[in-house]
């Protein structure tokens, strides 16, 4: 591949730097700051080392906050990335099809968080919500706020209504890059829908794949505003993940050493998967070889 | 004049361009001939500005630009996809160069319509590029680069995507252009045939090292080394390892005569090489020697007839004239004429040029 | 391998077609031979790829018939026409090795391991690539993925026919021809049916027993690449076919024979001429003379293309061109004269044939 070398080139990235250092670098040596001391504001800190990684490490409640993250996350991407290929495969390649369908897969992108959260708050309310009642009504004993299960299930089926569609449109990009011929060529050869899927669509898709599996997972992975606005973190903690629970520590009870230990912790997590997800995911695919030369 | 000095270019420890001297004069039609990944757009891209060499100078008329950016080269290119603006009318295409440079409306419009009659895309300045055959897209692209009165004028492989037919045409008049507009232009291609078509100075390329540069037709019929040979072979060139002894040529039993070019050559082992055309099933001159071999497979044109050879182990082909469809593996007479062989020593450079 | 017969077969883009500008394929009749190997030449919307796709079955034409060995298959689909395909750009299965790519049709047909162990091996060994079998495809050549893409379809023993399209696009000059020679020993071995979409001449002549040169959605003519050569039928399959093509120049009709300016030839063909028609004399660059005697000429041009030079000279203020070997010297005061084998007539672009 041929490359530009042009040192002007930097003053471009320049503005970018400032907003990244102003909106994340700034912000997190201030949590890193906050996570060897102990303060209750005022401006009055005092050393406190490793203790708040000790306390946190030890606790159940980050154990457990973790745990309901990584399922949530699992649970997420088992659901979302199949469902996602699925409606992408089957959305119509040319015609009038195509910018229904995409217009309506983008409807819910477009969508904030938070008002998600409120939609689907209010339509699963037993007294008033249109899905409540009609579960109800078939005699389903569902109630988000009362039972952990259905409180799951909300969430869940919020989050995969708000973001398949992503993973959609992904594949669908990558999807419609592979030329007629290749279709042409596996009828010709006799090859199965699963075959078709198999040899030429997947790998074609394969690196939009890995894109849509990263972006999802650290989404998920850091779900704050849907299940506050919805179950506030309840029944119990039964809806409490990592970032719920942050904010209570943080702006809750105040405990700003803890908290600041905590997203640490939390932020590095996210890095270390995302790094295994992308690692494992290339891998495969460096291992298959070619050298592309441009 | 552009000149090259001992430019390279080394990407991730490997060179894409080996150190390389060449100078382009004013005026003059450069093609760089060489199979894919030869380094033929590498070198367009280190004579654009586009990429800055690893080691080496550039220089323009005498004056060092190595490091200028390509926006102030002046220098316009055409590429292998028909790039136009799609939104604009072909006039408008052509005229955008020139918009660019602020010049005046009167100007402008008299530089338009000369390109435009030149490649002949008058009937088609109102239209957009998506009504326009690839051709006439093409033509458009050329006419943008002509009306930008660059000083160097660089074409990858610009008629590659065109019909046959239409490459013929277009190869036909380029020539023509060129000479007129006093730039210097560089047209890289993969076919030999099409170096040929065009004339002017050829450099040839393969793995990222200019093996010969001169007159077209020079580097053709006097190749400095094997390399240059082969490149500058469509059909494939014909080759056989020889022991040198007097005037005779010495292969496994068959004896050959040593033409008179290369009766100074020193005795001993060398490799000929000679084009399918040389090869005739008649005795047309009287330089011709009688070789024996078996025939492969014939393909017939309509006028003339490629017939694959096989003799004694190596693999041939001959270009007769006439329509012959010979039985295959049977054996033929075949008359070499050795007035056009070229030699080449151990180490694969030409030892005394055909005539 | 079967024979193909194209019924009558027209086709339009647009659903009511009304004039016959409408029509990207006009109207095709013939019967290609089992076992042939035939060449679609023409320019880029001659409505070669039209009906290369009527044939595979990828498009249905608006009327006409398709048969193999003489069993309509208008109506079925490309995986029940059983032909095989090779197309402009390399398809091949990246992800899988270049065993498992020529195993893929067999295995899709549920041949036993044991017999598409057999097969594979030997159309590795017919395509040269039995050293890679168990390199991923991703990783090769052009040239060797269309090697790839042609086992495919020799692999399979009950292909009615290969179909390919322009499938040397994207080959360097180089192995264009090793390719080419290996497809033709392949054809000469095997006998399959062939049809071969391309705007090469080189490849189209090469290649086929009988090329069909197509213009504006019409067949102008089927023949071999001899009968091109020397009797194009239609003005346009002397342009098109030969490069140089054919010189054509206006003439006019004097009784027997026809005059060139002020030059007086006499042709037997011109008995049969109607004298109301626009008659054009056609002669290929191969068989005009260069000498000391015969026509004048003024030389405005030699091209030196290294085996041949290729002079353009005007005659009567006509352009023409006339080919001459290498080692041709052009005499300063220069004369052309023709071949009379070589000269066609062609009324209203049409070739005018001799009366037996």
């Amino acid at each position: 591949m041929n490359k530009t070398y042009n040192n002007k080139a930097w003053f471009f990235v320049l503005p970018v730097l400032l907003l990244v250092a102003f909106s994340a670098a700034i912000p997190l040596m201030t949590v890193v700051n906050y996570s060897v001391q102990d303060t209750f504001g005022n401006n009055e800190f005092f050393w406190a080392g490793t203790d708040w990684f000790d306390e946190i490490l030890h606790s159940d409640r980050f154990w457990d906050a973790l745990g309901r993250n990584l399922f949530f996350s699992f649970i997420i991407l088992a659901i979302e990335i199949p469902l996602g290929i699925f409606i992408a495969l089957n959305m119509p390649k040319k015609g009038i099809g195509v910018p229904v369908c995409l217009v309506l897969m983008a409807l819910p992108l477009l969508i904030p968080w938070n008002v998600v959260g409120t939609i689907w708050q209010v339509f699963g309310r037993v007294d008033i919500g249109l899905l409540g009642r009609t579960l109800a009504s078939l005699g389903i004993d569902y109630n988000y706020v009362r039972d952990p299960l259905d409180a799951w299930i909300t969430v869940i089926v919020m989050d995969v209504w708000h973001w398949t569609s992503l993973v959609v449109l992904l594949c669908y990009a990558g999807l419609v890059s592979i030329p007629d011929a290749y279709y042409q060529a596996a009828k010709i050869d006799g090859a199965s829908r699963w075959a078709v899927f198999r040899y030429i669509q997947l790998p074609k898709m394969k690196r939009v794949l890995l894109i849509a599996v990263l972006l999802r997972f650290m989404d998920s992975f850091m779900i704050y505003t849907e299940p506050f606005v919805v179950t506030g973190g309840g029944p119990g903690n039964s809806t409490t993940f990592l970032s719920i629970d942050l904010v209570k520590m943080a702006v809750g009870q105040f405990d700003l050493g803890p908290a600041a230990a905590m997203s640490i912790v939390y932020f590095l997590i996210i890095l270390l998967l995302s790094w295994v997800f992308y690692t494992v995911m290339t891998s495969s695919d460096a291992e298959e070889g070619g050298r592309d030369h441009g | 004049m552009l000149e090259l000095r001992n430019v390279a270019k080394m990407v991730a420890g490997e060179y894409h361009i080996h150190p390389t001297n060449l100078a382009f004069e004013r005026g003059s039609l450069n093609v760089l001939l060489g199979p894919t990944l030869s380094g033929k757009t590498s070198l367009m891209r280190l004579m654009a500005g586009l990429d800055q060499p690893t080691a080496g100078s550039v220089h323009f008329d005498g004056s060092d630009v190595t490091g200028v950016p390509v926006q102030k080269r002046n220098v316009a290119m055409v590429y292998q996809q028909f790039i136009n603006y799609p939104l604009l009318t072909v006039y408008e295409n052509i005229a955008s160069p020139m918009r660019i440079a602020g010049q005046e409306k009167s100007v402008i419009d008299r530089e338009v319509r000369k390109a435009a009659e030149l490649l002949r895309l008058t009937p088609y300045l109102d239209r957009t590029p998506l009504h326009l055959s690839g051709g006439q897209q093409q033509r458009t692209a050329l006419a943008r680069a002509l009306v930008k009165n660059a000083s160097l004028v660089l074409m990858d492989e610009p008629l590659a995507n065109l019909d046959y037919k239409l490459r013929e045409e277009l190869r036909e008049e380029l020539p023509k252009i060129f000479a007129q507009s006093g730039a210097i232009f560089v047209y890289a291609t993969t076919e030999p045939s099409e170096a040929l078509l065009l004339g002017g100075n050829t450099a040839t390329l393969s793995e990222g090292r200019v093996t010969q540069f001169g007159p077209t037709t020079q580097v053709y019929r006097q190749p400095s080394d094997l390399t240059t040979a082969k490149t500058f072979a469509d059909p494939p060139l014909n080759f056989m390892e020889v022991e040198k002894a007097g005037a005779s040529f010495q292969h496994h039993g068959h004896v050959l005569p040593v033409p008179a070019h290369l009766l100074n050559v020193d005795d001993g082992p060398i490799t000929i090489a000679f084009h399918p055309h040389h090869l005739g099933l008649a005795e047309q001159t009287t330089a011709a020697a009688r070789l024996q071999a078996r025939t492969q497979i014939s393909e017939i044109t309509g006028s003339e007839s490629f017939v694959h050879l096989d003799f004694g182990g190596l693999k041939w082909v001959m270009l007769a004239p006439g329509i012959h469809d010979l039985e295959p593996d049977s054996s033929v007479d075949v008359f070499l004429d050795t007035r056009h062989l070229m030699a080449f020593g151990r180490d694969g450079r030409a030892i005394a040029a055909a005539a | 391998m079967a024979s193909i017969t194209l019924d009558q077969i027209r086709h339009a883009y647009n659903p009511n077609p009304v004039s016959d500008a409408d029509y990207a394929l006009r109207e095709v009749d013939h019967e290609w031979v089992d076992g042939g190997a035939y060449a679609l030449l023409g320019p880029s919307g001659c409505g070669k790829t039209t009906l290369l796709n009527i044939i595979s079955g990828l498009l249905h034409p608006s009327h006409g018939r398709i048969l193999f060995d003489g069993k309509d298959v208008t109506g079925l689909s490309t995986q029940a026409r059983n032909i095989a395909q090779v197309f402009q750009f390399p398809v091949i299965y990246d992800t899988m090795t270049v065993y498992d790519n020529l195993a893929f049709p067999l295995r899709n047909r549920k041949v036993p391991e044991a017999e598409v162990d057999r097969r594979v091996r030997e159309m590795l060994d017919i395509i040269d690539l039995a050293d890679w079998s168990k390199r991923k495809a991703r990783g090769l050549t052009a040239d060797q993925k269309q090697k790839i893409s042609l086992g495919r379809g020799l692999v399979r023993n009950d292909v009615n026919a290969i179909l390919f399209d322009e499938p040397l696009t994207v080959i360097d000059p180089h192995m264009k021809w090793v390719l080419r020679s290996q497809l033709k020993r392949l054809h000469k071995k095997f006998g399959f049916t062939m049809v071969y979409v391309t705007h090469d001449q080189t490849e189209a002549l090469t290649f086929a027993d009988k090329v069909v040169v197509m213009f504006e959605g019409q067949i102008v003519q089927i023949g071999t690449p001899a009968e091109l050569f020397e009797k194009p039928r239609h003005t346009f399959v002397g342009y098109f076919i030969g490069s140089p093509g054919m010189n054509i120049m206006p003439v006019r009709l004097e009784g027997s024979a026809v005059l060139l300016g002020q030059e007086r030839l006499d042709l037997v063909a011109a008995a049969s001429v109607n004298p109301a028609d626009r008659l054009e004399l056609g002669i290929r660059p191969e068989f005009i003379r260069l000498g000391q005697s015969g026509l004048p000429v003024t030389v405005t041009r030699v091209e030196d293309i290294g085996r041949r030079k290729i002079v353009r000279a005007e005659l009567q203020g006509q352009p023409i061109a006339a080919v001459v070997n290498e080692d041709t010297e052009i005499p300063t005061d220069a004369h052309v004269s023709f071949d009379p084998a070589g000269l066609n007539l062609y009324a209203n672009s049409w070739r005018v044939e001799e009366r037996a």
